[in-house]
C-alpha cells in the first residue's frame, strides 16, 4: 500500500522524555507515511500517551526532534503546530452549542461567517448530527459526543490527526460501531491519523499500521496481521491476543523439550541448552489432524473446559506435558464430535508453524 | 539518516504568543501582591527589630516584650479564650452539621439559613448584644451569678456566635463527603450505631474537624471586634496591638505583637494546608452518596439541639436589632427610629456606610476580576512552572496574616514618604487593596478549585484551534466558572462590610467605614446607635446574599441546558 521510497510525513527521532527521574521514553524513532492510520497500541504506564502529547507539542520531550510534512516542529508550541486532537473525555465546551464547538477552530481562521457555516454544515452532515446542531454537548449521547469531538477536530483540515483513546468511554457496543465509523471518516478526510489505545482489538480492526510500546520503547512497528501472527518479542506476544507460553529447553537444533515430549520447531540459531518460551494460540493447537507424524503431537487431557459462546476454551494439561498446562479453543463442532468434555484424554497437535520461540530471560 | 544529534541538547519548548502574555499579565498581578503583601511585612518585620529612631536593635523589643508582665498576659489570655472557644465552637457546630447531614431533622432548610445569619455582622455585633443582655443593666445578668460579661466570660460567648458558621461550613463539607458503602458494610457487619459513629464517621471526618479547630482558633485569636467592645480590661494581643500604635503611638512594640500575633496563625495554616491535602484522597470516584434514614428518637433529639442554636443566634442579633429601635435602655424602651440619625454623633454618620458600600462594590468587583483571572493564569498557563508555583505560594500568604497586623504592616510601607506609593495611604484605593489583599486566599483557592474542576484539556484543544487565550477565557472559562466567580464577589462583598481589624488602622477622615463607626460609637457610649449601624450592614449583608441566591438560580435556570446535573 505505501511505496518504500515516500517521503514520512511525521518523522520521530531519538525522542526521550523524561518526568524528574523517571524516563518515559526512550530514544523513540519513528515514521508515519501521509494519510496513513497508525495506532500507538500499549497497556497503560508504556508512553503512549506521553508519545503522543509530545507529537501534540502539549507536554514537550526532553530530548529529540520532530518533523511533520517536511517542517521542524520539535520545539514549537501546540498553538504553532498543524493538528486537530480528540481526547477520552471529548472536553467539548458544555456552554457551546454543537455548531458553536465545531465553528470555534473555524472562527479563529478568519473566514467569513457564512463559509463558517457551510463548512460546519458539511462536517455535521458528514458526522451523521445534522439534526442535532442546535443541542449541548450535555444532551447528546457517548457516541454522538464522540463524533462532534471528531468534526470539531477536523473543521480546519488539520494534516494531522491525533487521538487519545476516543472510545475508551463508550460501552462496549457503540465502541464496535464507532470504530468502523471512524476509520471510514479518516479515509473521507485522507488524513495522516495517530490514535492511542490499549485495547488491541481496537488496534487491529482499524489500524493500517500498529506500534506496540512498553516501558517507553517500542517493541515492534507492523500491520495488524504481522502484529498479530509473528509478535517479535515475547511482550507482543503476551500483549496482543491470547498466547501460551510453555516453558522448554532447546534439545537439538530445531528440536525442544516441553514435559515428556519433545516438539519440533524453528530454533533459529539459539545455542543448545538455553531456556525458552514455546508460545502457541489457543486457535492453532489443533484436535483434528492428529494423524500427520510431522504435527508434533501431545497426548493430553482436559482439565477444564469454558463454554464462550460460539467456542470453547478448554484448559489441556496432564499427559505428555506433565505439570505445564495450555489453553485451547475448539469450535463448537469439533467438541461435539470429539465429544470433549472435563477429564477427556485427547491428542492435540501442535503444529510446529504456527510455534514462535522465545528466550526465557 | 542523520545519527547526529547530540543527546546533550535539551529541547526547549518556544513560547506562543499567548504563553507570553499570560506570563506577563501573571507578572503583574504577581507584582501586585508582592506590594501588597510581602514588602508590607518585611516592612513590618524589621521595624520589629527597630528603636524608636530607627536604628537596628535585634530582638531587643521581644526581649522588653517578654519581660513586660502585662504584655505578656495577653499572649497568654489570647490562648486561653482562643482554646475555650474553640472547644465549644466545635462540639456545637458538629453537632449542629451532623443533624443537618446525617439525620432527616425537619425544617432544615430553616437552620441552614439562620446559621448563616452571623455572617451578615460584624463581629462587634455580638459584643453589643451581649452589653445589652448580661451588662450592668442586662436583661439577664443574673444568669452569670455575679461574674462580669466584660471580661474572658463575654468574648467567648461574642467568639463563639460568630466564628459558629466557619465551622460550621467546614465540618458539613467533611460529613457530607462519605461513602454510604462504608455505613452498609458496618451494618452488614452488625456494627452497633454507636461503634459505627465511631470506627466510620468520626474518622472520614476527623480532617474536617481538625481544619475547622484551626480555622476557628485563628478567627478567635486574631479577632479584634469582639474583645474591643466586650473585653473590659481582660487585654488580648489583637487588642494591645490597637493600644500600642493607636493609643501609645508605639510602633516597634505594635509590630512586636504583630509578629507575635501572626505565629499561631502561620502555625495553624501550616497545619490546615496539610490536612486539606491529606483529606483529598480519602474519597474515592465510586463512592456512593450517604442517604440519612428517618430516626424518631435522633431527629427529635436533633431537632431541639439546633432549634436551641438558633434561639441563641436569634437571640443575639435580635437584641441588637431591639436595642437599636428603642429611646433609652433601660429606662424608656419605646420605639424610635433615631439611632439611625447617625449623623448625630461624631464617628462618619452615613457617610461612613456609604463609604463602606463604596469599598465594598469596589472590592467586589476588582477583586473577583484579578483574582480569578489569577488563578487562571496559574492553572491554565503553560510552562513557567516556577513563576505559577511562586505565584500560588504567594496568594497563599494573606490567609495566615491577621488582620491587624496586615493593617499594621500597611502603615508602615504605606506611610513612608520615601515609598512612591505614598500617595495611595488615606485613601479609599488603600482600603481597597488591603480588602483584596486580606480576603486573597479564600478566594483564590475558590476560582482554583473551579478551574480544576473544568475538563484539563479544554486548553490543548483551545491550542490545537489556534484559539487566542483571552477568547477561550471569556467564552469558555468565564461562562463555566460564574457560579465561581459570583461565589467570590459574594464573598468579598460581605467581608468588605463587616470587617474592622485591616481597615482600622487605614481610614482617614475621608473614609470612614460603617464597621469602624461601630467601633468608635461604642467607643462614646452611644451603643444603641453602634447597634443601629451593626444591623444597617446586617441589612444590607442580607440583601446581598437574597440577591445572589436569586441570581444564582437566574444563572442556573438560564444555563442549565448545558450545565449537567
Amino acid at each position: 500500500m505505501h511505496s518504500k521510497n515516500a517521503q514520512p510525513y511525521l518523522k520521530v527521532r531519538n525522542l526521550t522524555k523524561k518526568f524528574g527521574k523517571f524516563t518515559a521514553l526512550k530514544d523513540i524513532s519513528l515514521d508515519i507515511l501521509e494519510n496513513e492510520f497508525v495506532c500507538f497500541l500499549g497497556p497503560s504506564g508504556c508512553g503512549k500517551t506521553t508519545l503522543l502529547r509530545a507529537i501534540a507539542g502539549l507536554d514537550i520531550q526532553t530530548y529529540g526532534s520532530i518533523s511533520q510534512g517536511g517542517k521542524d516542529i520539535s520545539s514549537l508550541p501546540p498553538s504553532e503546530r498543524d493538528f486537530g486532537i480528540v481526547f477520552q473525555s471529548y472536553a467539548l465546551f458544555p456552554n457551546l452549542t454543537v455548531t458553536r464547538n465545531v465553528a470555534v477552530g473555524l472562527e479563529n481562521m478568519g473566514i467569513g461567517a457564512l463559509k463558517v457555516q457551510q463548512r460546519v454544515d458539511e462536517l455535521l452532515t458528514l458526522v451523521d448530527l445534522m439534526d442535532q446542531k442546535a443541542k449541548y454537548p450535555a444532551q447528546l449521547s457517548g457516541g454522538q459526543q464522540q463524533r462532534v469531538a471528531l468534526a470539531r477536530a477536523m473543521a480546519t483540515s488539520p494534516g494531522l490527526l491525533l487521538l487519545d483513546e476516543p472510545l475508551s468511554a463508550l460501552d462496549a457496543k457503540v465502541r464496535g460501531h464507532l470504530r468502523h465509523e471512524i476509520k471510514e471518516l479518516q479515509r473521507k478526510f485522507a488524513v495522516t491519523t495517530i490514535m492511542v489505545t490499549h485495547d488491541q482489538e481496537e488496534a487491529l480492526t482499524m489500524a493500517d499500521r500498529i506500534v506496540v510500546m512498553d516501558n517507553g520503547v517500542i517493541e515492534q512497528i507492523g500491520n495488524p496481521e504481522e502484529i498479530y501472527s509473528s509478535p517479535k518479542t515475547k511482550f507482543v506476544a503476551d500483549f496482543v491476543g491470547t498466547m501460551n507460553f510453555l516453558p522448554a529447553i532447546i534439545l537439538s537444533t530445531n528440536t525442544a523439550q516441553v514435559g515428556d515430549i519433545f516438539l519440533t520447531c524453528n530454533t533459529e540459531d539459539l545455542p543448545v541448552g538455553s531456556s525458552i518460551s514455546i508460545a502457541i494460540r489457543p486457535e492453532d493447537i489443533d484436535a483434528r489432524n492428529t494423524t500427520n507424524s510431522d504435527s508434533n503431537i501431545v497426548q493430553i487431557e482436559v482439565l477444564h473446559l469454558e463454554f464462550l459462546g460460539s467456542f470453547c476454551r478448554a484448559t489441556l494439561g496432564h499427559g505428555d506435558l506433565k505439570d505445564v498446562s495450555m489453553r485451547a479453543d475448539f469450535s463448537i463442532s469439533i467438541t461435539r464430535q470429539l465429544s470433549i468434555k472435563v477429564g477427556s484424554k485427547l491428542k492435540v497437535s501442535l503444529p510446529s508453524k504456527y510455534i514462535r520461540i522465545y528466550l526465557t530471560d | 539518516m542523520t545519527k547526529n544529534i547530540k543527546i546533550s541538547s535539551i529541547v526547549k519548548q518556544k513560547s506562543s504568543r499567548d504563553d507570553l502574555t499570560m506570563r506577563v499579565c501573571m507578572l503583574v498581578i504577581g507584582l501586585f501582591l508582592a506590594i501588597a503583601i510581602i514588602l508590607p511585612l518585611y516592612t513590618m518585620f524589621s521595624k520589629s527589630l527597630e528603636n524608636k529612631v530607627g536604628d537596628f536593635i535585634g530582638i531587643s523589643n521581644y526581649i522588653d516584650y517578654f519581660s513586660t508582665p502585662s504584655l505578656f498576659q495577653s499572649a497568654y489570655n489570647s490562648i486561653l479564650i482562643s482554646v475555650i472557644g474553640t472547644i465549644i465552637v466545635l462540639l456545637f457546630a458538629f453537632v449542629y452539621a451532623y443533624a443537618l447531614t446525617r439525620t432527616q431533622m425537619p425544617f432544615k432548610w430553616f437552620f441552614k439559613i439562620v446559621a448563616v445569619i452571623p455572617l451578615l455582622t460584624p463581629s462587634m455585633l455580638s459584643g453589643i448584644s451581649l452589653v445589652y443582655w448580661f451588662g450592668n443593666q442586662g436583661v439577664a445578668k443574673s444568669f452569670l451569678m455575679g461574674e462580669s460579661i466584660f471580661g474572658p466570660i463575654g468574648i467567648v460567648m461574642g467568639s463563639v456566635y460568630w466564628v459558629f458558621p466557619h465551622a460550621l461550613m467546614i465540618i458539613i463539607t467533611a460529613l457530607s463527603i462519605t461513602d454510604a458503602r462504608l455505613y452498609e458494610a458496618a451494618a452488614a457487619l452488625r456494627t452497633s450505631k454507636i461503634k459505627t459513629f465511631f470506627m466510620v464517621t468520626i474518622p472520614n471526618c476527623k480532617f474536617g474537624l481538625i481544619s475547622a479547630g484551626f480555622v476557628v482558633f485563628t478567627l478567635i485569636f486574631t479577632d479584634f471586634g469582639v474583645p474591643k467592645v466586650i473585653g473590659g480590661s481582660y487585654n488580648v494581643l489583637a487588642t494591645d496591638i490597637y493600644k500600642q500604635v493607636i493609643g501609645q503611638q508605639n510602633f516597634q512594640m505594635g509590630a512586636v505583637v504583630a509578629v507575635i500575633l501572626l505565629t499561631p496563625a502561620i502555625a495553624a495554616f501550616s497545619v490546615d494546608r496539610f490536612v486539606q491535602r491529606k483529606q483529598v484522597a480519602l474519597i474515592s470516584a465510586s463512592a456512593v452518596p450517604y442517604e440519612p434514614k428517618k430516626s424518631n428518637r435522633l431527629d427529635l433529639a436533633m431537632l431541639i439541639f439546633c432549634s436551641f442554636v438558633a434561639f441563641l443566634i436569634i437571640c443575639m442579633i435580635g437584641m441588637a436589632q431591639y436595642a437599636a429601635l428603642i429611646e433609652f435602655w433601660p429606662y424608656n424602651l419605646s420605639f424610635t427610629l433615631q439611632n439611625y440619625n447617625f449623623d448625630l454623633v461624631e464617628g462618619g454618620g452615613w457617610g461612613a456606610y456609604f463609604n463602606s458600600i463604596q469599598l465594598s462594590v469596589y472590592t467586589a468587583l476588582i477583586g473577583s476580576i484579578v483574582i480569578f483571572f489569577g488563578a487562571y493564569l496559574v492553572e491554565k498557563g503553560r510552562g513557567f512552572s516556577f513563576g505559577r508555583n511562586a505565584f500560588h505560594a504567594v496568594a497563599m500568604i494573606p490567609l495566615a496574616v491577621p488582620g491587624m497586623a496586615l493593617g499594621l504592616a500597611y502603615i508602615f510601607f504605606f506611610n513612608n514618604p520615601n515609598n512612591p506609593l505614598s500617595f495611595l495611604y488615606g485613601t479609599m484605593g488603600i482600603l481597597v487593596i488591603s480588602t483584596i489583599t486580606h480576603f486573597y486566599t479564600v478566594s483564590h483557592l475558590t476560582a482554583t478549585t473551579a478551574l480544576k474542576q473544568m475538563d484539563q484539556e479544554f486548553e490543548s484543544v483551545s491550542a490545537s484551534l489556534k484559539t487566542p487565550f483571552f477568547r477561550s477565557f471569556q467564552k469558555i472559562t468565564v461562562p463555566i466558572c460564574m457560579p465561581a466567580i459570583l461565589d467570590i464577589s459574594v464573598y468579598l462583598f460581605l467581608n468588605a462590610m463587616t470587617t474592622v481589624s485591616a481597615v482600622i488602622f487605614l481610614y482617614s477622615a475621608n473614609t470612614r467605614l460603617a464597621s469602624v463607626a461601630v467601633l468608635n460609637m461604642d467607643d462614646q457610649g452611644e451603643l444603641a446607635m453602634a447597634a443601629a449601624m451593626a444591623m444597617m450592614i446586617a441589612y444590607t449583608c442580607g440583601g446581598v446574599r437574597i440577591l445572589y441566591a436569586i441570581g444564582t438560580s437566574n444563572i442556573l435556570a438560564k444555563t442549565q441546558k448545558w450545565r449537567s446535573k
